[in-house]
């Protein structure tokens, strides 16, 4: 129990974050239109590609001889890449199609 | 130097959630993805060079090199994918952001002192592993599911059971390594191997028609693991836009589970792909009564008022050129054409309309579901093109079909249905369709594109 507690107090910064953004989250999202379902879930996809700012960490702190460190963050930093350049490309791509039609 | 990257995190911050917001309107979509994108760039940059740390060239070569790669990779695909395979897509492109997740947690779980640092610290390392491999199998099997690589539906007696005790053993081993401070390769690549496992069994029995809500949910995933990643690194930007995504991607799940009529729990339990309510349909179906395509030809051409409702069948066989062309003859010869969307018409709700308006259709030919429903009385043709499942009246009439109550197109109401399809075969629900055995219904049998090109060709010679 005092771990926890300890732990709540410790974060509670990170826990008011946690909780605020899940609730701008939600409000951003409400009441879309059915037809923009498919690109706001491939927009959101690329969004969580985020992720790769941490593979960027990996790499800038890993010690040039751990071959093992190395070689998982550059294949992290290449699927984070994909993720974030194809998931926004093909979302442009997407919207653009709607576009020409106005 | 720390503040300068808090201010550049706290910018990229802010632009994806104005992209988001803006990605939620038709106007503003396209400047809310670039938004997004470029405050992504804008965070990316600033994480390889604002810091204090000594780097050695190397490092920032081998950086430079995999960032090339990736952006090369990934445009190339987004570019090239055909807009029929976008629901792949999106499922491919989230499982490398899960395993890009899963890699950083392995690394720094290797670098940590694990029986120095605290229990939540080891917590967050292994959620981020597990959740990251979670998503990562179980997007591509989502992926193999799409496109059809990844057929087998399994049905072993109390799968869900199975599926959740297997999910406790994951937390279980992965408390005790918490707790326990434990500094075990092994373990780790058992609570690595675990999460691929159970991705793999958590999305193989869930039916193909419910896929778009399993890709939802697991893109919601993803974020979650990155928010988890942000908050190994005290890292702001990570933190929020995860949490963004996963509360985001959580909300459209179920809004896609509404216009579908389902809820979460029954796509994730109660898998679509049930024959139980066969039996019960086919008892009173009658028989059914085919055409030609010169017969559906003159039908429409005499019509006044003709309503197209596209499904995928028609993305399948790649038909949503031909179908704009026999819409552009039918409007020339002065009938009026109408495209009905279902919500969820194609593989993702939208879906149809972004295929669609590939091929040029005019976007206010595209009437929704709920402002068509009503013109059906004044239907005279009714061309239904590879779809199925949304034009079942079982959804109205059979409570115990797994479809009623779900939102349909009330196409029996038109005067003549015409039914383009390659066979009797069951929808992707698998359930029996009555509105193939109405008096009104004439099936139009063979591939879409070859009997929309038979079609097009009939109406020229009128």
């Amino acid at each position: 129990m005092n771990e926890l507690l300890g732990f709540i107090s410790s974060n509670l910064q990170i826990i008011y974050i946690v909780i605020l953004s899940i609730f701008v989250g939600i409000e951003v999202i409400k009441s879309i239109p059915a037809v923009l379902h498919t690109p706001l879930m491939s927009g959101a996809n690329a969004l969580s590609g985020v992720v790769i700012v941490g593979a960027i960490l990996v790499m800038l702190h890993s010690n040039p001889t751990d071959y093992v460190a190395l070689t998982l963050g550059f294949i992290a930093v290449v699927l984070g890449v994909l993720n974030v350049v194809g998931g926004f490309a093909v979302t442009n791509r997407m919207l653009d199609m709607f576009k020409k039609k106005k | 130097m720390d503040i300068i990257l808090s201010i550049v995190y706290l910018i990229a911050t802010v632009t994806f959630i104005v992209g988001l917001k803006k990605l939620g309107h038709p106007d503003t979509a396209k400047s809310g993805n670039l938004i997004a994108a470029g405050g992504m760039g804008f965070a990316i940059v600033g994480t390889i060079f604002i810091h204090d740390l000594e780097v050695p060239t190397l490092i920032y070569v081998l950086i430079g090199v995999a960032i090339l790669v990736g952006s090369i990779i990934g445009g190339l695909i987004a570019v090239k994918v055909e807009m029929t395979k976008m629901p792949e897509l999106v499922s491919l492109f989230n499982g490398f952001g899960g395993a890009s997740a899963a890699l950083i947690g392995i690394v720094e779980y290797g670098n940590a002192d694990i029986k120095g640092i605290s229990a939540a610290i080891i917590t967050t390392i292994l959620s981020a592993i597990i959740i990251g491999a979670i998503t990562f199998s179980g997007s591509l099997i989502a992926w193999g599911k799409l496109n059809g690589t990844v057929k087998s539906v399994v049905k072993i007696p109390q799968y869900n059971i199975v599926n959740n005790v297997f999910f406790i053993a994951i937390v279980a081993l992965g408390t005790y390594v918490v707790i326990g401070s434990i500094d075990s390769q092994i373990l780790l690549y058992a609570l690595l191997v675990g999460g691929l496992v159970y991705g793999i069994l958590f999305v193989l029995p869930i039916g193909g028609a419910d896929m778009p809500v399993v890709i939802s949910l697991l893109n919601s995933l993803t974020g979650i693991a990155a928010a988890i990643t942000g908050v190994l690194y005290d890292n702001m930007v990570m933190l929020v836009g995860g949490i963004l995504v996963g509360s985001a991607g959580i909300i459209l799940t179920v809004a896609m589970c509404k216009a579908m009529n389902r809820t979460l729990a029954s796509v994730i339990f109660g898998s679509f792909t049930a024959n139980a309510s066969v039996e019960g349909v086919n008892k009173t179906l009658g028989s059914i009564k085919s055409t030609t395509a010169s017969d559906s030809a003159i039908m429409m051409n005499y019509a006044s008022n003709v309503v197209i409702v596209p499904g995928y069948g028609l993305a399948v066989a790649q038909a949503q050129h031909v179908i704009h062309e026999l819409e552009e003859l039918l409007t020339q010869k002065g009938v009026n054409v109408k495209y009905a969307i279902h919500p969820v018409a194609g593989r993702m709700p939208g879906h149809m309309n972004v295929l669609l308006a590939e091929s040029n259709v005019e976007y206010n030919m595209l009437v929704e579901m709920d402002d068509i429903n009503p013109q059906f009385n004044n239907t005279d043709v009714v061309l239904v093109v590879g779809a199925n499942d949304v034009v079942n009246p079982a959804a109205h009439n059979d409570p115990a079909s797994p479809i009623y109550g779900m939102p349909i197109l009330d196409v029996e109401n038109a005067k003549h249905i015409i039914v383009n399809k390659r066979s009797m075969k069951a929808g992707y629900a698998g359930i029996e369709n009555e509105l193939f055995y109405n008096s009104k219904t004439a099936m139009l049998f063979g591939d879409a594109k070859d009997t929309l090109t038979d079609l097009v060709a009939e109406l020229k010679n009128m």
